[in-house]
């Protein structure tokens, strides 16, 4: 068993079933009178955020309380951060503390991989930089095999901002791994090439998105990372949302079964219209439901026995 | 066949192994029970079974299927997985979670009889009374099991026991079933087969 989520890669085709088997054993726990099982009694899971987050956060410390871990919630707002503190010696407080797990969001990618070095406990990537967004993908990858029933032979059309996107990164890595094939879409400005194809050989780019939505099974739209955005990676947002934007009449090109993902928060208007957002075809409640499940199965796969 | 002489002049030390229950002897055993169940529950009225994975699984549909033979009356039945309430998780690797599947109708008010295939410990039971607990408020929960070897770590005792087998701690009991292992049978391992 593995003892650090930190990217997509961390996970083979049989570990990543596994969570989400686990998950939808998970899932039937919300539907329940007592919301709670007792596998991690007496366990501590800090959340370490130095970056603002609310559904990532909030679905980390549902899933620990779900499984009756004691919460730590610290962000870096309010902190001795603000006065200075390096992340290695938050990490040692933290390590003093006697965390089981640390649940860490960074601005700066590969942060979690030089945290798991420096404490004892598991740590779980809620975020890094433009790098990845492990649990964000495995819950993707879980929605996907609910509405579709299977991931093997998927074709996935990954939208929009890929160059700034970790959730992209992880489900290139996690959905190869597990059969589906991905096509980055995009304008040229916002897709790594050279990365696509070093992350997972099979993984194709097409910078018409037209092209691809007749053969899609799942078009999942990037929220535009305007904050990340130094340079101007294209004319205007008008332009943006006209090429790469998801509308009804897009939507309509779908095949009959095909799904509409977003990872969450939207630009309502940018990448994604109202209309498609809140369609049947829609999963983005979905999700936001599925990440407690996904993050309560990896919380106890990492923490739930010995395997220290 | 000749008469094995061989066996007589040096007996090699082999494992022993004691068939307890044979393929033919085993669904008489669960006849029994389901008998017993309808006895004692004035005709499995209200009344859940909830097998605990593994082979409680099949047990429990056995039982069901043979108190529909028997009466006619079909008994809901389910699955209860324990492994987020077992008491030794912490010990062990990570396990595998099973999925846990409780009938349409739910668990409150009715009576639940849980039903395992071996009762050694009783540290199962505990897990699964947690777990009840958790999924609802039975009327009363009871216990059936094929073979009770004995060796209690708790104050836990089955309704309905298929057959007692006195056990030395060290042996160990091993229950095969035909959905999970191809044949019916129950063996007794002495301590060397372990």
């Amino acid at each position: 068993m593995i003892r650090h989520l930190l990217s997509g890669a961390d996970l083979d085709a049989d570990t990543a079933t596994q969570i989400l088997d686990t998950a939808a054993e998970m899932a039937a726990v919300a539907g329940r009178e007592v919301k709670k099982l007792p596998a991690l009694r007496g366990r501590t899971v800090v959340n370490l955020f130095y970056e603002d987050s609310t559904r990532t956060r909030i679905s980390f410390e549902a899933a620990a309380k779900r499984l009756s871990a004691d919460v730590i919630n610290f962000s870096a707002k309010g902190s001795s951060v603000a006065k200075g503190e390096s992340l290695k010696d938050t990490a040692l407080t933290l390590q003093a503390m006697g965390a089981d797990a640390v649940v860490v969001r960074h601005p700066a990618s590969g942060a979690p991989h030089r945290l798991a070095a420096w404490v004892d406990g598991s740590v779980v990537n809620a975020g890094d930089g433009t790098h990845e967004h492990p649990t964000q993908a495995l819950l993707d990858a879980y929605t996907m095999r609910a509405r579709l029933g299977r991931l093997a032979g998927l074709s996935v059309a990954v939208v929009g901002d890929v160059l700034h996107s970790r959730v992209a990164r992880s489900n290139v890595l996690l959905l190869s791994t597990l059969g589906a094939k991905v096509t980055l879409v995009g304008p040229p400005t916002l897709i790594p090439v050279d990365i696509a194809a070093a992350l997972a050989p099979d993984t194709g780019v097409c910078y018409d998105l037209d092209a691809v939505l007749p053969s899609s099974d799942v078009v999942m739209m990037l929220r535009v990372q305007r904050e990340r955005m130094n340079d101007s990676y294209f004319p205007s947002a008008r332009e943006y949302a006209r090429r790469y934007g998801l509308d009804g009449p897009r939507m309509g090109r779908l095949p009959e079964h095909a799904i509409v993902m977003h990872p969450g928060p939207m630009n309502r208007g940018m990448e994604i219209t109202p209309e498609v957002a809140d369609s049947p075809r829609s999963t983005i409640v979905e999700q936001v439901a599925n990440g407690v499940s996904v993050r309560m199965a990896v919380l106890y796969l990492l923490l739930g026995g010995n395997n220290r | 066949m000749a008469y094995p002489s061989a066996a007589r002049s040096s007996p090699p030390p082999q494992p022993s192994v004691k068939v307890i229950l044979a393929s033919v002897d085993l669904p008489r055993v669960v006849d029994r029970i389901a008998h017993q169940i309808l006895e004692k529950t004035q005709g499995a009225t209200d009344t859940v079974l909830l097998g605990i994975p593994t082979r409680g699984a099949p047990l429990a549909r056995r039982l069901a299927a043979r108190i529909s033979a028997f009466e006619g009356i079909s008994v809901p039945v389910g699955v209860l997985d324990i492994t987020l309430y077992r008491d030794d998780l912490r010990r062990h690797a990570t396990r595998a979670v099973g999925p846990t599947e409780v009938p349409a109708g739910g668990i409150d008010g009715r009576r639940v009889i849980l039903v395992d295939d071996v009762l050694f410990s009783g540290r199962t039971v505990r897990a699964a009374l947690d777990a009840l607990g958790d999924l609802g408020r039975p009327a009363s929960v009871q216990l059936a099991v094929l073979v009770d070897r004995g060796h209690r770590q708790l104050p836990i005792r089955a309704d309905y026991v298929g057959k007692n087998i006195p056990t030395a701690l060290a042996e160990s009991v091993k229950v095969t079933l035909a959905e999970i292992d191809g044949t019916d049978e129950v063996r007794l391992y002495g301590e060397e087969a372990r």
